[in-house]
């Protein structure tokens, strides 16, 4: 016997579920709002222009410009993009279509392997490898002067840490393709590569967005592995083998010594409003193009 | 007309690693006529239907041996072009799959890869696969949306006009009507009869009723194997084997 009768139980279940859904939706309201309020103290002070787009960054002397972290965070984020994206669809497609099955059987464990691999040791590696090869190597070869510590160091770390996850969402795209659809193009007379371009790619685009979206969402917010390698200096990059500062380094390098300096707290709060902004605005622009797309 | 045989199939054996799928197959299938391949799910209708356009390719698993002729050329032989191949037949499969494009560009993809990118003979030639497949008056105001958001049974003739296009000798259709509503069928097989002047249609079907209304000829297959072949009149009206009768008359099993 139950304690409550089955109309009950039902009430009990679904409220407990709607109480659940809401804790959820809520979370991201109510970190805004916190971040707001704690960030408003510069917002009174400055315009939002000001901070935004002043180049100045000298927290003592009163001058708050996020300019070097925004575009540092920008170009990090943007080559990463540039590396992996290609990388990863052109991987998901061979492995989904030219291999046999077996190959994607060794494929999965070794990417689940690369993505539960802690951002730190990321960061490690990128000290060890990445940064002397580009100031020792890469750098002399393009004839630039570079220490290594850059934009650069900083998208390949980063393109590394991300391609697991963007391949592995890419992979299980390509495979949710029905064969029939397949088998469709094909019986028109069309060759593989036909079949991909026209058909697969066309089919899978919402996703393959959705999963760059996804990749770029990580590449913006993640902080240890590109603030190890980044350089950390408050400058505009001229190219990408200068050293930059990038918005999530910002806040993980200052925050706990900020205490004596009036409106750092407030700075760094902003800060993270933007990331917060920022990776909202990602999601938007991507769910925007998985709805136009998904029409078909 | 000449009575020879549009395609042959000669000893022909599939097996997927220990399980053999089809055994020693030999069907005739006569030009400008219907035939339709009937037997209970399982029995290798399909498999036989991915042998005739060598879809049967996609699946390294499967072992192909034997000979199908079609016009004197032995399909299986490896030096065939394939894409010259499969574009001598149509393909319907159990549930239509448009391409992710809209309604007009899936008749078009067809005819691009037929060599035809003339516009105006595209735009010709679109309305024509249209009005063959019995589509055209329903949809030709709605040429530019997504083909998905045709209805099932539109999809399905859409994919009828599609492959079409291709310009084929031969339409294979595999349970074309599976999935669509009483209606739709009968537009599927209206078409049908009336394609058949141009076309070899081969319709596989477990459907004894849709055999029997549109077959010309009738191949029986169980498990693997062909049981009985022969016209339609010969074969429903007397059977010669013992499993044939039972499934004609639904007791089978």
């Amino acid at each position: 016997m139950y304690l409550l009768n089955r109309k009950q139980r039902h009430t009990v279940n679904s409220t407990w579920m709607i109480i659940s859904l809401l804790l959820v939706a809520l979370l991201p309201f109510l970190l805004f709002i916190g971040l707001y309020l704690k960030s408003v103290l510069l917002l009174h002070d400055y315009s939002l222009a000001d901070l935004i787009f002043s180049k100045v960054w000298r927290p003592s002397a009163g001058k708050f410009g996020f300019y070097p972290f925004i575009i540092g965070s920008v170009w990090v984020t943007v080559v990463a993009m540039l590396i992996t994206a290609p990388i990863c669809l052109l991987t998901a497609i061979y492995v989904t279509q030219y291999t046999k099955k077996f190959f994607l059987r060794i494929m999965h464990p070794a990417i689940d392997i690369l993505a539960g691999i802690p951002s730190v040791v990321y960061g490690l590696w990128g000290i060890l490898v990445i940064v002397p090869f580009i100031s020792r190597y890469l750098g002399p070869w393009l004839d630039v002067k570079t220490m290594g510590y850059s934009i650069l160091a900083a998208s390949f770390v980063l393109s590394i840490m991300i391609i697991p996850f963007v391949l592995n969402i890419l992979i299980e795209i390509f495979r949710s393709i029905p064969t029939e659809l397949k088998e469709a193009a094909l019986s028109l007379g069309a060759t593989q590569w036909q079949t991909i371009k026209h058909v697969l790619l066309r089919k899978a685009l919402p996703g393959i967005i959705a999963a760059f979206g996804f990749g770029l969402a990580r590449a913006f917010g993640e902080t240890m592995a590109v603030l190890m390698v980044v350089g950390n200096v408050v400058r505009l990059p001229k190219s990408v083998f200068d050293p930059g500062y990038t918005l999530p380094a910002l806040i993980a390098n200052n925050y706990g010594e900020m205490l004596s300096i009036p409106k750092y707290d407030s700075a760094l709060m902003f800060a993270a409003l933007l990331l917060l902004a920022v990776s909202l605005f990602f999601n938007l622009v991507m769910h925007f193009f998985i709805v136009r797309y998904n029409k078909y | 007309m000449d009575n020879s045989p549009k395609i042959s199939i000669r000893n022909l054996n599939v097996s997927a690693g220990k399980t053999q799928i089809l055994r020693n197959i030999n069907i005739d299938i006569p030009k400008n006529k219907i035939t339709v391949i009937l037997g209970p799910s399982g029995c290798g209708k399909t498999t036989l239907l991915k042998c005739l356009n060598r879809l049967t390719d996609l699946y390294p698993e499967l072992k192909v041996n034997g000979q199908i002729m079609i016009d004197d050329n032995n399909i299986l032989a490896a030096k065939e072009d394939i894409y010259k191949l499969r574009q001598q037949m149509g393909l319907l499969s159990q549930r239509p799959y448009p391409l992710p494009m809209t309604i007009y560009n899936n008749i078009a993809y067809a005819l691009k890869l037929r060599g035809i990118r003339n516009r105006r003979e595209t735009h010709k030639l679109v309305m024509h696969y249209l009005q063959q497949a019995n589509l055209w008056d329903e949809i030709r105001t709605r040429l530019r949306e997504p083909a998905s958001r045709l209805s099932i049974g539109q999809q399905q003739r859409l994919c009828l006009a599609r492959g079409l296009a291709v310009n084929p000798e031969i339409i294979l259709a595999d349970e074309p009507t599976s999935a669509l509503d009483p209606i739709s069928s009968q537009f599927i097989e209206e078409t049908f009869v009336r394609l058949k002047s141009e076309y070899t249609i081969v319709l596989v079907t477990h459907i004894l009723r849709q055999a029997k209304r549109i077959a010309d000829n009738v191949v029986f297959m169980y498990l693997g194997d062909v049981i009985e072949q022969g016209s339609v009149e010969e074969v429903f009206g007397n059977p010669k084997m013992e499993k044939t009768k039972l499934y004609l008359g639904g007791t089978f099993n």
